[in-house]
C-alpha cells in the first residue's frame, strides 16, 4: 500500500504544474485550481490502489475538471464569472479527449501566473514560501511543516489564509506583464532565496530535509528562467544558487561541524552544478544584469567556484565586486566581506584598515563574524593578545554551538610564539 | 536526485512527426517545470568511434561496426525528488512512445548519476 501510494503522490507530483496551470485558466482562479487538484489527488489516492490507469495523467486531468464543473454548478463563484467560465468549460467537455492540447500551447504564461500568484507582493513573506512550496512544487501541507520545523496546523493556517487573502482582493487570476512583471519579480526572487537559505544556512532540523528546500527553490528558479527568459535578476539568482548549492558536499564534516571556505575539499564541489551557475551567470550578464541585486553575488561566488585553490582564487575582482554591492546598497556586512577580500588581495593590514572602521558601525556591535574576522587578521600579523580577545568575543556573541567551539578553538590557538636569539 | 534517461531499441525508426510533437510538448512542460535539465539524441555509432585498450594497445575502431542490438537512441538529464517521480517521468514518457509509435519497443533505463557524497548528520546542536 504504501509503495502504491508513493508511487501515487510521484505521478501526480509529475502531473501537478500541468493541472493547476490548466484549472487555473479554467476558472480563472489559481487558488481555488490548487484546491480542485489536490481534490483529485484524493480521488487518486482512493480509487488507484486497485490500480493505475495506463494514462495517470489524463485520469488525473479529467477527474479535476470534473471537479471544477461540479464547483461551478454548486454556484460557489461570482454570478458574472459564472456564466462566461461555465460556458468555456462545457464547449471543453464536449471536446474531450483532447482539451489539453490547447492548454499545453501557453503552458508558459499559465506557469508565469501562477508563480507570481503565490509569490504576490500583498502576502506576508512567510505565506508566500508556503505558498509557493505547495502550489509551485506540489509540497504537502506536512512536508512544508515538517521542512520550515513549524507546526502542521501552522502552516496549513498560512495557506488558508493566504488563498483567501488572493481571493478576496481579486488577485486570484493576474497576467503580469512587462514592464510589471519586472517590478513584480522581486518578490517572487525573494520567496525562492526565502526558500533556497532555509535550506542552505539554516543550522537545524533534517538535513535531508533541509537539501530539498535547496533543491525545490532550485527548480523554481530554472522554471522562472523558462518562462521570463529575459529577466537577467531571475538568471543571477539562478546561478547564485546554483554556485553555492554545488558546494553542500563540502561544507560540513562527518560530526556536522562547518568547514570554512579555504578548507574544504574542492573536489567535493559538484562541476556539473558549477556549469550551470556560471551559464545562468554569462545569460544574466548578457542581459545587463550587474547592477541588480543577485547578479553581483553570484558573480563573487564565481570567483571561487572558478579558482582551483583559496589562494589561486581572483580576490582582487572579489573585492570590486564588494565595492560594487556597496555602490548598489551599502550595508556594513558587504563592506565586512570587502574586508575579507581586500586582505586576501593587498595584506592583513589592508583588510584590518577597513575592519577598524566597522567597529564604530552600531549594526555590527553584536556581529560575531566582525571579531572573528577581525582576530584572523590581527592573529596573521601576529598580534595573538589582540587576536585571541577577538576569538573569544566571537564565541561569546554566536547563537550556534559548533560556530562557538570552533571559534573557541582558534582563540586558544593564539599563542605568541617564543622569541629567540637576542632581537 | 540528478537522473539520466537512456532510451534504447532493439528496432530503431524514424520517430513519427505525432511522436516529436507531444514529446516536445513534454519536454517543454518539463523545461518550464524546471525539472528537465538537458536532453538530446544520439546519432548511431557509424558517425562516431571506438577506442580500445586491449593486450597493451591503443587501437581505434572506425567502423564498420557490427551494430549491438540494443541501440542508444537519445538521453535527457533531469532534477527530480526521488526514485517514484523518476519512474513516474519514465513512464509518461514510454506511453507516449505506445500511443504514437505504433509497433516501436525498447526501454527506458533510469540512471542515478553519482553526486559528491552529503555527509548527513541530524545537523550541530544549537
Amino acid at each position: 500500500v504504501t509503495e502504491t501510494h508513493r508511487a501515487i503522490l510521484a505521478i501526480w507530483r509529475v502531473e501537478q504544474p500541468r493541472l493547476i496551470t490548466s484549472l487555473a485558466r479554467m476558472l480563472r482562479d489559481v487558488p481555488l485550481a490548487e484546491d480542485l487538484t489536490q481534490e483529485a489527488l484524493l480521488a487518486a489516492l482512493e480509487h488507484w490502489p486497485a490500480g493505475i490507469p495506463e494514462k495517470p495523467g489524463a485520469w488525473l486531468m479529467a477527474t479535476a475538471k470534473r471537479k471544477a464543473l461540479d464547483h461551478l454548478r454548486r454556484g460557489k463563484m461570482l454570478a458574472r464569472k459564472h456564466a462566461l467560465v461555465a460556458h468555456e468549460l462545457e464547449q471543453h467537455e464536449q471536446a474531450m479527449p483532447d482539451l489539453d492540447s490547447a492548454l499545453d500551447d501557453d503552458i508558459g504564461d499559465e506557469m508565469l501566473r501562477l508563480i507570481f500568484t503565490a509569490c504576490h507582493p500583498c502576502l506576508p513573506r512567510e505565506s508566500r514560501a508556503a505558498l509557493a512550496l505547495r502550489m509551485i512544487c506540489g509540497l504537502t501541507t506536512a512536508e512544508i511543516a515538517r521542512a520550515f520545523l513549524l507546526p502542521e496546523p501552522t502552516v496549513a493556517q498560512r495557506i488558508t489564509r493566504a488563498k483567501r487573502t488572493l481571493s478576496e482582493s481579486g488577485l486570484a487570476y493576474e497576467t503580469p506583464r512587462a514592464p510589471e512583471l519586472s517590478q513584480r519579480l522581486s518578490s517572487v526572487l525573494e520567496v525562492v532565496y526565502l526558500i533556497f537559505n532555509e535550506g542552505y544556512t539554516a543550522a537545524r532540523g533534517d538535513e535531508l530535509l533541509r537539501h530539498e528546500l535547496c533543491d525545490e527553490a532550485l527548480r523554481m528558479a530554472r522554471a522562472l528562467t523558462a518562462v521570463a527568459p529575459h529577466e537577467a535578476e531571475a538568471h543571477g539568482l539562478l546561478a547564485l544558487m546554483e554556485l553555492n548549492a554545488s558546494r553542500a558536499a563540502a561544507r560540513t564534516d562527518a560530526a556536522g561541524n562547518p568547514i570554512l571556505l579555504p578548507d574544504q575539499d574542492r573536489t567535493l564541489w559538484d562541476q556539473l552544478q558549477i556549469r550551470r551557475g556560471l551559464q545562468a551567470l554569462t545569460r544574466a550578464d548578457e542581459l545587463g544584469g550587474m547592477g541588480g541585486f543577485y547578479v553581483p553575488q553570484a558573480a563573487i561566488v564565481a570567483c571561487h567556484a572558478r579558482a582551483a585553490s583559496f589562494a589561486d582564487t581572483n580576490w582582487p575582482h572579489i573585492a570590486t565586486l564588494y565595492a560594487h554591492l556597496m555602490t548598489l546598497s551599502p550595508s556594513p556586512v558587504i563592506e565586512l566581506n570587502r574586508a575579507v577580500a581586500v586582505a586576501m588581495a593587498e595584506g592583513a593590514e589592508a583588510g584590518l584598515f577597513i575592519v577598524d572602521r566597522l567597529t564604530q558601525e552600531p549594526a555590527l556591535k553584536r556581529y560575531h563574524l566582525l571579531f572573528s574576522v577581525r582576530g584572523d587578521l590581527l592573529q596573521k600579523l601576529g598580534r595573538m593578545d589582540e587576536a585571541r580577545a577577538d576569538f573569544q568575543a566571537a564565541a561569546q556573541l554566536t547563537a550556534n554551538q559548533c560556530e562557538r567551539d570552533f571559534l573557541t578553538r582558534r582563540a586558544s590557538a593564539c599563542i605568541t610564539p617564543p622569541r629567540h636569539g637576542n632581537g | 536526485m540528478r537522473v539520466m534517461y537512456l532510451v534504447k531499441s532493439d528496432h530503431p525508426a524514424k520517430p513519427s512527426p505525432e511522436f516529436m510533437e507531444h514529446m516536445h510538448k513534454m519536454a517543454e512542460r518539463e523545461i518550464k517545470a524546471g525539472r528537465m535539465v538537458d536532453n538530446g539524441g544520439l546519432l548511431p555509432l557509424s558517425a562516431g568511434a571506438h577506442i580500445r585498450l586491449m593486450d597493451g594497445k591503443l587501437s581505434l575502431i572506425d567502423g564498420p561496426f557490427v551494430e549491438a542490438k540494443e541501440v542508444v537512441g537519445g538521453f535527457a538529464v533531469f532534477e527530480l525528488r526521488d526514485k517514484d517521480e523518476a519512474i513516474a517521468m519514465a513512464t509518461e514518457f514510454m506511453q507516449l512512445h505506445k500511443d504514437h509509435m505504433p509497433g516501436w519497443e525498447g526501454i527506458c533505463e533510469i540512471r542515478i548519476l553519482a553526486t559528491p557524497p552529503q555527509n548527513n548528520p541530524t545537523a550541530c546542536p544549537q
